[in-house]
């Protein structure tokens, strides 16, 4: 009987660890589902190189490069202001803090990690959108800069946190080789540390970026959602997440634009599956 | 000889304004919603309906509902996360399907938050005729939280020392029941971490819910998990972004309560974490 009872046990522990399996294959499954009846209406090239997005015209016109460039924009914006300092002081609170004050940036960049999207989102609102609209004397402060700048420090906590373990894991003798041969503390940095740490770095640098074309409520409220292909970083931009999050509400289930919404979630799903999976590999060939 | 020392000075004021840089802001972003935020906090804001089209009243559905979601959520991923991680740690071995459900695990933590939406929507809204409901958005959240319970609960696992499972073992304990008295029990902070981080992620996720549960506006109280719900997150975006006029106060004071709501949640996990350091005794 307590045999059996184990045997019940194991195979239930067993179909659980096949669970994120299943769940990763179901939410393929069914953006495929219901994304693909897109191409009834539009031919796949047209849809990802399409320059307009009116998907509630008659016809539709559901092409989606607008929205692309749009989180191309932000997310190159985002990434130049966040991969530099994200990296250096990932490297000041590894290499160069004291004790104490490691332990309270630490708790900071936690901090910063924790706070909702959407709370994020509010303060960019009232604090960064009106003043990106008086320095550049804009129409609008709803624009491609304020969600960059915005999104810099969401991606941030994953820069900083995972660049630091990088950093860590450099073996000691390493160090202590450059410091035998006259190094300074910065030499050994510069030279030895950030170069052993790279693909740890790079695995960083892609996981932040990751992070920041998934944002959606933060990217929603400040970028200003204007569906047009962008000419300048101050102008409203809308991303392929905040399309999904303020259109699904009034797309109806089974129309074109309901389909055309689920596959600007497919083309999503197969960035950040490639970007999560060329990570890992970097992960991993540090540990070998 | 002095040069390189220089070059060094300089490259460690130039690290440490980068961190500045960093911390200074989210120092602000807290004191800035204590500050403003404070003030709208009253008896009447957490316990009161919203009022006058959200202008006026308070926030206590949305509080109500984003409990309700959270405990779904938990409900579902902590049971399924927990004998995945035990799968993981005791019975792998490191072999393909192994890899693949690492891989898997990676994945699920990298999908948008908005793509979880369109999943949540497809199967459990439309495929499983759930409806927009309770049921349907604690599902998504959890399958979200799902992969932060299974690394928490591994790691918490995998660092139980490997003599105390042998001893065990050579008492004569099945595999099982060494599991479930030997290792489980000296995992359990790890495993409360990781779930109360996941607790704190659920509850401040604002796009899986938008499509699979989340009410606009809603005076009653949810009766059922087959009923919408009004959620936090969502409610501080509506009324900063669709609703005109809001008075500042109250939108300062929806964003305190769930902040503190969220920060609440981590500095409970990190007291657990320092305790248990402490107390480690191998």
């Amino acid at each position: 009987m307590r045999k059996f009872k184990e045997f019940i046990i194991e195979k239930l522990i067993l179909f659980c660890g096949l669970a994120s399996i299943l769940f990763v294959v179901l939410i393929f499954l069914f953006l495929l589902k219901e994304g693909l009846a897109v191409l009834k209406t539009v031919s796949p090239f047209g849809f990802l190189s399409g320059k307009s997005w009116y998907p509630i015209s008659d016809p539709p016109q559901l092409g989606i490069l607008p929205l692309i460039l749009g989180s191309l924009m932000v997310t190159a914006g985002a990434a130049l202001i966040s991969i530099p300092i994200g990296v250096a002081c990932a490297v000041y609170i590894a290499e160069v803090a004291p004790a104490k004050t490691k332990e309270i940036l630490k708790a900071g960049i936690e901090l910063l990690a924790a706070i909702p999207s959407v709370v994020l989102g509010f303060i960019g609102m009232v604090t960064l959108v009106p003043l990106i609209k008086n320095l550049f004397h804009l129409p609008t402060g709803l624009t491609a800069l304020s969600g960059s700048i915005m999104l810099a420090f969401m991606a941030m906590p994953t820069i900083v946190s995972i660049a630091e373990d990088a950093l860590y894991s450099v073996p000691k003798s390493y160090k202590e080789g450059a410091f035998a041969l006259g190094a300074t503390h910065w030499e050994t940095i510069w030279r030895v540390m950030l170069p052993a740490a790279s693909s740890g770095i790079l695995a960083a640098v892609m996981l932040g970026i990751g992070r920041v074309i998934g944002e959606t409520m933060a990217v929603m409220m400040i970028t200003g959602n204007a569906a047009v292909i962008p000419n300048s970083i101050l102008v409203p931009v809308r991303t392929l997440t905040a399309t999904i999050a303020a259109e699904m509400g009034e797309a109806v289930v089974g129309s074109e634009h309901f389909f055309a919404l689920f596959a600007v979630g497919i083309v999503l799903f197969i960035i950040s599956f490639f970007i999560n999976v060329t990570a890992d590999l970097f992960l991993h060939k540090r540990q070998s | 000889m002095k040069r390189p020392h220089r070059t060094q000075k300089i490259a460690f004021l130039f690290l440490f304004l980068a961190t500045l840089l960093i911390i200074v802001p989210v120092g602000l972003i807290v004191v800035v919603i204590i500050w403003k935020g404070l003030p709208a906090i009253n008896w009447q804001f957490l316990s009161d309906i919203p009022r006058q089209g959200m202008r006026a009243g308070g926030i206590f559905p949305a509080i109500i509902g984003t409990i309700y979601l959270v405990t779904g959520a938990i409900v579902f991923a902590l049971p399924i996360g927990l004998l995945s991680a035990i799968y993981l740690s005791e019975y792998s071995n490191d072999n393909l399907l192994t890899r693949l459900i690492k891989l898997s695990i990676v994945n699920l933590a990298g999908v948008p938050s908005v793509v979880y939406g369109l999943f949540g929507l497809a199967l459990f809204v439309v495929f499983f005729k759930f409806g927009a409901s309770i049921l349907s958005g604690s599902l998504t959240l959890g399958i979200m939280i799902l992969p932060i319970i299974i690394t928490a609960s591994r790691e918490a696992l995998e660092s139980v020392p490997y003599s105390f499972r042998e001893v065990s073992l050579s008492l004569g304990a099945s595999k099982w029941q060494t599991i479930r008295h030997i290792v489980l029990p000296n995992a359990i902070p790890g495993i409360l971490t990781g779930t109360i981080l996941g607790l704190g992620r659920a509850a401040g996720e604002t796009a899986p819910i938008l499509f699979t549960v989340a009410a606009f506006y809603l005076p009653q109280l949810p009766k059922s998990i087959f009923d919408q719900a009004m959620a936090l997150p969502y409610h501080l975006y509506v009324i900063s972004t669709q609703v005109p006029n809001v008075d500042e106060k109250i939108r300062y004071g929806t964003a305190f309560v769930l902040l503190t709501l969220v920060l609440f949640m981590n500095l409970v996990a990190i007291i657990i974490r320092y305790k248990f350091r402490k107390k480690k005794k191998w």
